[in-house]
């Protein structure tokens, strides 16, 4: 029965335990079906590496590195891969499952009646993205691992900084998700997607791109995102990786900002 | 709380779409404990008003406070104290029905152990126990809907806004969720709801509002509405098809007022049977003739109009 001796049922702890409700739905919503999803997320960036790291490293052989480091071409790949495996992963959750709940299961409609405002659910939503991203970095940098590309020590230390790449892909997924009309639009976000994934200093030096192409590569999120891990991976010094965390950060900050403001914006009608 | 401050109080409250205006400032109060109805055709502006009061949508001029308490500055301390039941049902496909109260539950910050009794209870109210660990969409509109209310229950809300709550649904559900609301409304919960059914208007609400193009056209409880604006008793009287409109004629001044549908002639009076005999008396032969009481229906239409709205 539904009384009303019950005490109000309410507590007001504010914002982290708003999020992390929404990210709970999701875990309520992992069925089997999902699983396959993560699995395919996995697969495709180890595939990757035997086959162009492995395959087509057999034909390039070794590669000298800006700093005078040699590394087998494998050893050169297998960072962008673990780099654009958490791109790829933090999109997917933030952009078409995302879009999908928004605009066709009107899910957030029914959320946004509840104490949860929009930026506690692109909060949740993101570090829901994260704990997926994670998952695909932690099983690649295992493979990596094994096939002695990096070595333990320092796969601990691209493990963080893998997360952080999929925390700003994810952020930057959603604020370009709540611009999309519909499915069609997907297609052009799958072109940009893959000409990051082609063009960013993972197959190839930027180094060895004309300079103004080089400028705009080394612009754009992937190439900081496998300069990074590649730095960490290989055990270079220097600096520079402060700027590829600053930008990523600031990357993170602007994504979830305009994710919920236009959250807000389409949902408060 | 003192029971004489109203629970939702709006004046002058507007809300415009661009350059159309759903809401041309209303002035409404909702008490503690009154089942409160909107009333109007589709467009009247009562979903507008509806997402208003449930703080999702921000007015655009007007005064408005619900619980005392301003809905853009305070919107998610007043929605922890709200039970909403959409229009149209947003329950969530990807998990089961005991998962969607659960869920919901944890939105508004219930512990888990506290989430799933009171989704056990629930589901006990709005007899869906047995379709518990069902998905959503299998569901009836009925089922549906009824969860829509289970789940607006769920943080056990001061005030329950229902937007249409039997829309489309068939006469037995319809009952169903009828009695289910006037239990909640015996138990003291406030009810704020909208529909254009005249009979759940007249069935649930104690007080209502009826609006049109954005406006309240009349206030007051079924009953009153019925008095003020219609007579006791509606004579329907039917005639051969195209003589209709020569016995019409003939029937001025009787009764307070006298309407002329394609297919029937309305006469408004206080007296339905001494009205028949009148006609009898002119010598006239109806085909048909219906005396009924009056019913907020003809209110509605009265004030409203016939022309159809879409």
């Amino acid at each position: 029965m539904v009384g009303l001796v019950l005490p109000r049922l309410v507590s007001f702890e504010g914002a982290p335990r708003r999020s992390a409700s929404v990210a709970e739905r999701n875990l309520a919503a992992l069925k089997s079906a999902y699983w396959l999803v993560l699995i395919s997320g996995f697969l495709e960036p180890v595939l990757y590496l035997f086959s162009i790291g492995i395959g087509v490293g057999a034909l390039v052989g070794d590669l000298t590195l800006p700093g005078g480091r040699v590394v087998s071409y494998a050893g050169f790949v297998a960072p962008a891969m673990l780099a654009s495996s958490a791109m790829t992963g933090a999109l997917a959750e933030t952009t078409f499952n995302f879009f999908g709940k928004m605009k066709y299961m009107k899910l957030y409609d029914g959320i946004i009646a509840t104490p949860v405002q929009p930026f506690e659910i692109a909060l949740g939503e993101l570090g829901w993205a994260m704990i997926r991203g994670s998952l695909y970095s932690a099983a690649f940098l295992v493979v990596m691992v094994g096939m002695d590309l990096t070595s333990v020590g320092r796969a601990a230390t691209a493990f963080p900084a893998a997360v952080l790449v999929g925390f700003a892909f994810g952020a930057l997924g959603m604020a370009v998700a709540t611009f999309m009309r519909s499915w069609q639009d997907f297609d052009l976000m799958g072109s940009a997607q893959f000409t990051l994934f082609l063009f960013s200093g993972t197959f190839v030096p930027a180094e060895a791109y004309p300079a103004v192409l080089r400028w705009v590569v080394e612009l754009t999120p992937l190439y900081r995102s496998v300069h990074l891990i590649r730095g960490i991976s290989v055990g270079a010094t220097g600096w520079s990786w402060l700027l590829d965390v600053a930008y990523l950060l600031v990357l993170t900050g602007v994504g979830l900002l305009v994710a919920s403001r236009r959250m807000g914006r389409l949902l408060y009608k | 709380m003192t029971t004489a401050q109203p629970l939702i109080q709006a004046r002058g409250l507007v809300k415009r779409f661009g350059d159309f205006t759903a809401v041309d400032g209303i002035d409404v109060e909702v008490r503690p404990g009154e089942a409160f109805g909107f009333l109007g055709p589709n467009g009247a502006g009562k979903s507008s008003t509806m997402r208003m009061v449930g703080c999702i949508s921000p007015p655009s001029g007007g005064e408005l406070r619900i619980l005392g308490m301003d809905p853009v500055r305070d919107g998610p301390a007043i929605r922890a104290r709200l039970g909403v039941c959409p229009q149209l049902d947003n329950l969530d496909p990807e998990l089961t029905v005991r998962e969607n109260l659960t869920t919901y539950a944890r939105y508004f910050g219930i512990p888990r152990r506290v989430a799933r009794e009171r989704a056990a209870e629930l589901l006990d109210f709005v007899q869906l126990t047995e379709r518990a660990d069902s998905k959503v969409e299998p569901l009836s509109g009925g089922m549906k809907r009824r969860l829509t209310i289970a789940r607006a229950l769920v943080n056990n809300p001061e005030i329950v806004l229902l937007d249409e709550p039997t829309t489309g649904l068939d006469p037995q559900a319809r009952h169903l969720v009828w009695e289910r609301l006037f239990r909640l409304k015996q138990q003291g919960v406030t009810l704020v709801l909208t529909t254009h059914y005249m009979d759940e208007a007249e069935q649930l609400c104690d007080r209502l509002v009826v609006m049109d193009g954005g406006r309240i056209v009349a206030e007051g409880s079924p009953r009153a509405l019925i008095e003020q604006h219609s007579t006791r008793e509606v004579v329907e009287l039917r005639f051969a098809a195209d003589s209709q409109e020569a016995f019409a004629g003939k029937l001025d001044g009787l009764g307070e007022r006298v309407e002329v549908l394609p297919d029937r002639i309305l006469l408004y009076v206080a007296d339905g049977d001494a009205a028949v005999a009148e006609v009898t008396a002119l010598g006239l032969v109806p085909a048909s003739v219906l005396v009924r009481r009056s019913s907020l229906e003809d209110v509605f239409l009265h004030l409203t109009g016939r022309t159809l709205v879409d």
